[in-house]
């Protein structure tokens, strides 16, 4: 079975120019975001925070820097269902793959 | 015979082939380093003690990649832009500024690897060393593996454009997912080996 595309048509993912224009300038305020928060991560290390709060924040700022680039960068905020349910199991199987591991060793679990 | 779904969905799943087909792989990414990461933690929590990152590691240097995957990955978006609005010489500029900041990536990450090695800094040095040079090492590798993707699409692979440009233009989306993760990636990676 082959596609019934016009090959000179690039709209076959869907997108119009006026939806493009949009995701450009989105994507050019991510970016924006995107220095804010590092130059936030690089400050914080200078604060010399306790640990549990030094990972606490770092992590804080790296999950929020990875969500615009997720949301709008890998255009999640406009995705299909099916990535959003292949993307929650991939996340169910993650926290597990992470905190498994240091869960055999609870009993000599130290902070540094 | 032509492969089915290039550019249009398929009913069942409401994409076409290669975005399901990336998405996949992505997937698999996540579980990979995440699987490393899980490594990290495990370690860093289980050891007597452990070197703050600022001890081997330069931070301006490494802050200095972070700002040019950012922009890479702002620029594989102009990129993929250009080509829905039909510009194929933007779309060529904005990539080859993709792939150069990946090259200039791994220039930078040549001198911090050099420096280590010129103090003696090996893998096999200390356990923080060992989980460095592998998390970062791989994610290398991947930078490497999405320039040699991003590349081909500039070079060889652009003669799509004059066939078929909508595939293309899925082409170079599909290639702009995986050099995000790449980004994405270096964005935890960051953090938690450099400034923790």
């Amino acid at each position: 079975m082959s596609d019934a595309h016009d090959p000179k048509d690039v709209h076959g993912g869907g997108h119009s120019h006026a939806d493009v224009d949009r995701h450009v300038r989105a994507a050019l305020f991510v970016f924006g975001s995107l220095l804010v928060l590092t130059s936030f991560t690089v400050a914080a290390y200078f604060l010399h925070l306790p640990l549990r709060l030094a990972i606490a924040l770092a992590l804080v700022i790296a999950t929020a820097k990875g969500t615009l680039v997720a949301a709008w960068f890998m255009h999640l905020v406009s995705e299909k269902k099916m990535i959003y349910w292949m993307l929650g199991l991939t996340a169910v199987l993650f926290l597990p793959l992470l905190l498994l591991p240091t869960l055999t060793i609870l009993d000599r679990v130290r902070l540094h | 015979m032509e492969i089915p779904y290039t550019v249009e969905a398929r009913p069942d799943t409401g994409l076409n082939n290669g975005k399901l087909g990336i998405w996949l792989f992505l997937a698999s990414e996540v579980m990979l380093f995440g699987a490393l990461f899980a490594s990290y933690v495990m370690l860093r929590v289980g050891a007597p003690e452990w070197p703050r990152g600022a001890t081997y590691l330069n931070i301006p240097l490494a802050t200095l990649n972070t700002v040019i995957l950012i922009s890479s990955s702002v620029t594989m978006v102009l990129a993929w832009a250009s080509l829905v609005k039909g510009d194929f010489g933007r779309f060529r500029l904005f990539l080859g500024v993709t792939i150069l900041c990946g090259l200039g990536f791994l220039v930078i990450k040549y001198f911090e690897y050099e420096a280590k090695f010129h103090h003696g800094y090996f893998p096999a040095t200390n356990t923080f060393l060992a989980i460095y040079f592998t998390l970062t090492g791989l994610h290398g590798l991947h930078v490497i593996g999405g320039m040699a993707v991003n590349s081909y699409l500039w070079g060889p692979g652009s003669a799509l454009w004059k066939t078929d440009r909508a595939h293309f233009t899925n082409r170079v989306e599909n290639a702009g997912l995986f050099w995000h993760l790449v980004d994405l990636v270096w964005i935890f990676l960051f953090p938690v080996l450099y400034l923790l």
